[in-house]
């Protein structure tokens, strides 16, 4: 017994929560580079924690169980939460200091909010996946709008949490439908519960739906996409660079989940959402983003269109769409985390850079930056052999596996009108005359360096070694 | 034999160039430097793929010079690589075309060479590795990363509406070849197997098989190409540089030739079969219509990109006439076609570089300052037109032998493109070479010098030696060609 008390602290979200607390208290005691040092010390208990995650076995979750679930899949997606935290939060470090946002608070709230990600990932309760939604929305409001005095990241702020708030209402609206037919909030248990019977009476019907809405806001997926471009504009650059990389991965997971396992017997109820939600995200995304000037509202519907392709592979639903989803998120994650190193590093008249047209001659003034922009652009593109087309292909091969040929050349034709928009990137680099030249300065940390360095080496050397990748995704089960 | 791995150095060495050449700092002075390193780069490349054809054994028809390592673990992709009597000379056409191309950029690409450098030897490698790739997903990733580096050539390099003409040819072939993908995969999904070698068994369902043809034929429709596919051709060679044409024009047109071969004729023999009557009804509507909108051009380019569409055409018979003559005329019309069209782009470039224009209208009387130009140019002019004793007579004959076979309708209509060939170069040879010089500008043009000898006298000497000796090059792809047809016939007897 006495032993289970130590091992309580040795569970990973347990731990995370203690660190933040103590990270928390380190940076008010701090008089000095508050800022830098709890960043520091974040980075340390998120390596921590990964550590924690990858050792953790299922006795100590014991305790848990009717709350939250465990698996490979679970684990996997906590991993990839945790790196994407990590990464963004070395990358944004120079980025908050350059503005002048000194905050500690950040990285806590960063903290926080991946804590509520790993809950969210593991959640097998309808009660603790709203409250872990809660906790990371909650941090991400605040994010969003910590620099107080521009009123465009207090706009997006105001605007994330009503646009939230209403989603979560929605959501606990479904949770209540399916709570009140179903008479459990035990994924397991609604599963059992719903395996008696060959149809969903129209309650429940009307719950999936609600909850389906909540969960499509969270991944930002069409038609609930409408607040993503507009937050990510607003939010200072390095918190734009932490929403589009990490939350993303925890509400793919637990879309995936949420209709693998409780509903995991009626794949025609939700399939038919989630195809719709998939076909709109890709079309849209590839379309809107081709008349955007601004880079960040340009990422925000290159992510709504990458949502649209890992909704396939749920479209799947077989093994090998889990296999896709786990791949397609890994290198969703690395190209978000390699173009905002290079983003928050990038600045045009000591600005940092918004419009794309800026980066005309970036070509001549910085070689390598912009090569590397290219091949994360071909790569988000989806062209070989970079790490995106493998992605895509892992997606394309889940679809044809379950016989949606008409869903896959749909994608397929959205991947080529997106690819539109990526190669105009590489045109303003390369072909565009530029007339100012060397007024865009490219000035990077040592250690935001290495993540883009790492990050870049995974997307071109993915194709020599692949099966260390594919062979995790291959083993996880949901 | 030979025991070391001879095809991944062929594939890899221009990569290895590229990586060196990443390393040089480039100024004005050290330009120079990647210049050569580029040239010795890709003429190594050369002299290692001449040993593939001399030590090539003649008497067996699969692939040869095989390695196979393992490469994903989930499912049955292997880095699989080799060489038979039909790719081998797709390669040899690869890297004896790029030092020419690097040749031919010496003095004209002023800026940013490095990169340059960089995108013709990352082409090289991708074509070399497309070509020798016996997995289908190897050849896929190399088929689709051919993109890239022309993207940058026309895009970087291009003339005045290089921007057009790049996203033009990038988005059009990637259209086609995203839907290559779902048949690749679908593919994959019927039989757990991409090796090419193994799929060239007949083992899809008539159905299936009209399916992924159309897949396969909207890819290799656009890449090669064909009426009425082809209209990002024109665009893409006129605002191309000299050698990206070079390249299009010499081996990307040829990847879709091989593409048919393989996949069409090789794996859906049955639906290949039902579509041959809408091949060559495109096939002649491509010659005739394409011939006669050459003949209108006044863009010396554009009037040869034009031409290549009519000869691509004689190419798309010959293949899908299914029998010996047709094919082996549809090879050598390809193996003729990517030297003498090459050439034609790389005479262009000649006086490009001196007057900087390519309207027909501002030259003519070349002759008279120009003889050697004016002879090289009509050595390639003729070989265009299908003389005899040169490359294009062999291809083109072969292919009205074998369509004699088939229907006399598709001989008319070849023939008929063959004269409208002799038409549009002859009278465009007319123009630009005989008669007075009658603008001042060409006063005092000089003729071609050492470098341009150097690149233009090689291709010279191929074309007649194509022409002359033509079973050199149709001995090793005999049975090669024999091995499709007997699958092939096998497949629809039944």
């Amino acid at each position: 017994m006495l032993n289970n008390i130590y091992n309580i602290f040795f569970i990973p979200e347990i731990f995370l929560a203690c660190s933040s607390f103590v990270c928390l208290l380190f940076g008010l005691f701090l008089k000095k580079n508050a800022f830098r040092q709890t960043s520091n010390l974040a980075v340390f208990v998120l390596l921590l924690t990964i550590l924690l995650v990858y050792y953790d076995s299922e006795s100590n979750f014991a305790n848990y169980k009717s709350l939250f679930s465990h698996s490979s899949f679970i684990n996997f997606f906590k991993i990839l939460a945790l790196l994407g935290s990590i990464a963004s939060i070395i990358i944004s470090k120079d980025y908050f200091l350059g503005i002048k946002l000194k905050n500690f608070e950040i990285p806590v709230l960063f903290l926080f909010s991946t804590l509520g990600m790993m809950l969210m990932i593991a959640s097998n309760n309808l009660m603790s996946m709203y409250l872990a939604i809660e906790l990371q929305s909650l941090s991400l409001y605040v994010a969003a709008a910590i620099k107080r005095d521009s009123i465009s990241s207090a706009e997006s702020g105001v605007k994330y949490f009503i646009l939230g708030a209403l989603s979560s209402g929605i959501l606990l609206y479904g949770f209540s439908l399916i709570y009140g037919f179903t008479g459990s909030m035990n994924f397991n248990e609604i599963s059992f519960y719903l395996s008696k019977y060959d149809n969903l009476n129209l309650g429940l019907i009307f719950g999936l739906v609600f909850v389906m809405v909540g969960l499509a806001f969270k991944v930002s997926a069409v038609p609930f996409h409408m607040w993503t471009p507009d937050v990510y504009e607003g939010a200072p650059n390095s918190i734009t660079g932490f929403f589009a990389i990490v939350p993303k991965i925890a509400a793919v997971a637990l879309i995936y989940r949420f209709c693998l396992v409780p509903f995991e017997n009626f794949y025609l109820e939700w399939s038919q959402i989630i195809l719709f939600l998939s076909i709109a995200s890709m079309f849209l995304g590839a379309i809107a983003a081709i008349a955007q000037s601004n880079i960040k509202r340009l990422l925000a519907y290159s992510s709504i269109g990458h949502i649209g392709y890992i909704l396939i592979a749920l479209v799947a639903a077989n093994d090998d769409g889990i296999k896709a989803a786990s791949i397609y998120m890994f290198s969703y994650m690395i190209m978000n985390v390699a173009i905002f190193a290079i983003l928050l590093s990038l600045k045009v008249k000591n600005e940092y850079l918004i419009n794309i047209s800026d980066l005309k001659g970036l070509s001549k003034s910085n070689p390598i930056v912009s090569l590397s922009i290219s091949i994360i652009m071909l790569s988000m593109a989806g062209i070989p052999p970079f790490i995106g087309f493998f992605g895509k292909f892992y997606v394309f091969i889940a679809a044809i596996e379950q016989e949606l040929y008409v869903l896959s050349v749909l994608g397929v034709l959205a991947s080529v009108i997106s690819a539109f928009y990526y190669l105009r990137i590489i045109k303003i680099m390369y072909f565009d005359e530029s007339i100012s030249e060397g007024i865009i300065n490219f000035q990077i940390s040592f250690q935001s360096k290495i993540i883009l360095s790492l990050s870049l080496f995974v997307i071109i050397c993915f194709i020599f070694y692949p099966s260390l990748l594919i062979n995790i995704s291959a083993s996880l089960t949901i | 034999m030979i025991d070391w791995p001879l095809v991944s150095v062929i594939i890899f060495l221009p990569l290895i160039g590229a990586l060196i050449i990443l390393f040089i700092k480039e100024d004005e002075l050290t330009s120079i430097n990647i210049k050569w390193a580029a040239l010795l780069t890709t003429l190594g490349t050369f002299i290692l793929s001449l040993i593939l054809w001399l030590q090539f054994d003649y008497s067996n028809p699969s692939y040869q010079y095989e390695e196979k390592f393992s490469w994903f673990d989930d499912f049955n992709f292997f880095y699989h690589v080799g060489v038979d009597g039909i790719s081998l000379f797709m390669i040899l056409l690869s890297t004896f075309l790029t030092p020419l191309c690097i040749l031919a950029s010496w003095n004209n690409i002023k800026k940013r060479v490095k990169e340059y450098m960089l995108s013709f030897l990352f082409l090289e490698t991708v074509m070399i590795g497309m070509f020798a790739s016996i997995d289908i997903l190897l050849f896929y990733i190399f088929f689709e990363a051919v993109l890239i580096p022309m993207y940058l050539i026309i895009g970087i390099w291009g003339g005045n509406r290089r921007i057009y003409a790049s996203f033009k040819f990038f988005l059009y072939t990637l259209l086609g070849s995203v839907l290559m993908l779902i048949a690749i995969i679908v593919m994959y999904r019927n039989t757990s197997s991409m090796s090419i070698e193994f799929l060239q068994g007949n083992y899809f369902s008539y159905n299936t098989q009209l399916f992924l043809w159309l897949a396969f034929f909207a890819s290799f429709a656009v890449k090669i190409p064909m009426w009425p596919f082809h209209t990002w051709l024109p665009d893409a060679h006129v605002e191309a540089p000299t050698a990206g044409s070079v390249i299009l024009a010499g081996v990307l047109l040829k990847m879709g030739g091989y593409g048919f071969i393989r996949f069409s004729l090789g794996m859906l023999p049955e639906a290949t079969e039902f579509f041959i009557p809408l091949i060559m009804t495109l096939s002649i509507v491509a010659i005739v219509y394409t011939s006669l909108v050459a003949l209108a051009q006044t863009d010396i380019k554009k009037l040869i990109a034009y031409s290549s569409v009519a000869h691509m055409g004689i190419v798309t018979i010959g293949i899908f006439l299914v029998n010996q003559q047709g094919l082996e005329g549809a090879m050598m019309q390809m193996i003729s076609h990517g030297l003498v069209s090459a050439a034609l782009f790389l005479c262009v470039g000649v006086i490009y570089d001196r007057m900087h224009t390519r309207e027909i209208e501002f030259y003519g009387g070349l002759v008279q300052r120009m003889p050697l130009y004016a002879t090289v140019f009509m050595i390639f002019m003729l070989g265009s037109v299908g003389l005899p004793g040169t490359s294009g007579f062999i291809g083109e004959f072969l292919v009205i032998v074998g369509a004699f076979k088939f229907s006399s309708y598709v001989v008319i209509g070849a023939a008929f493109g063959i004269i409208l060939s002799a038409v549009y170069m002859l009278y465009l040879y007319k123009r630009i070479i005989f008669g007075t010089i009658t603008n001042n500008k060409l006063a005092d043009i000089l003729d071609i010098n050492t470098r341009e000898k150097i690149i233009l006298i090689p291709l010279a000497i191929s074309v007649i030696l194509l022409g002359i000796f033509p079973n050199l090059f149709l001995d090793p792809m005999r049975l090669s060609l024999e091995l499709i047809i007997t699958n092939y016939e096998i497949a629809n007897a039944k």
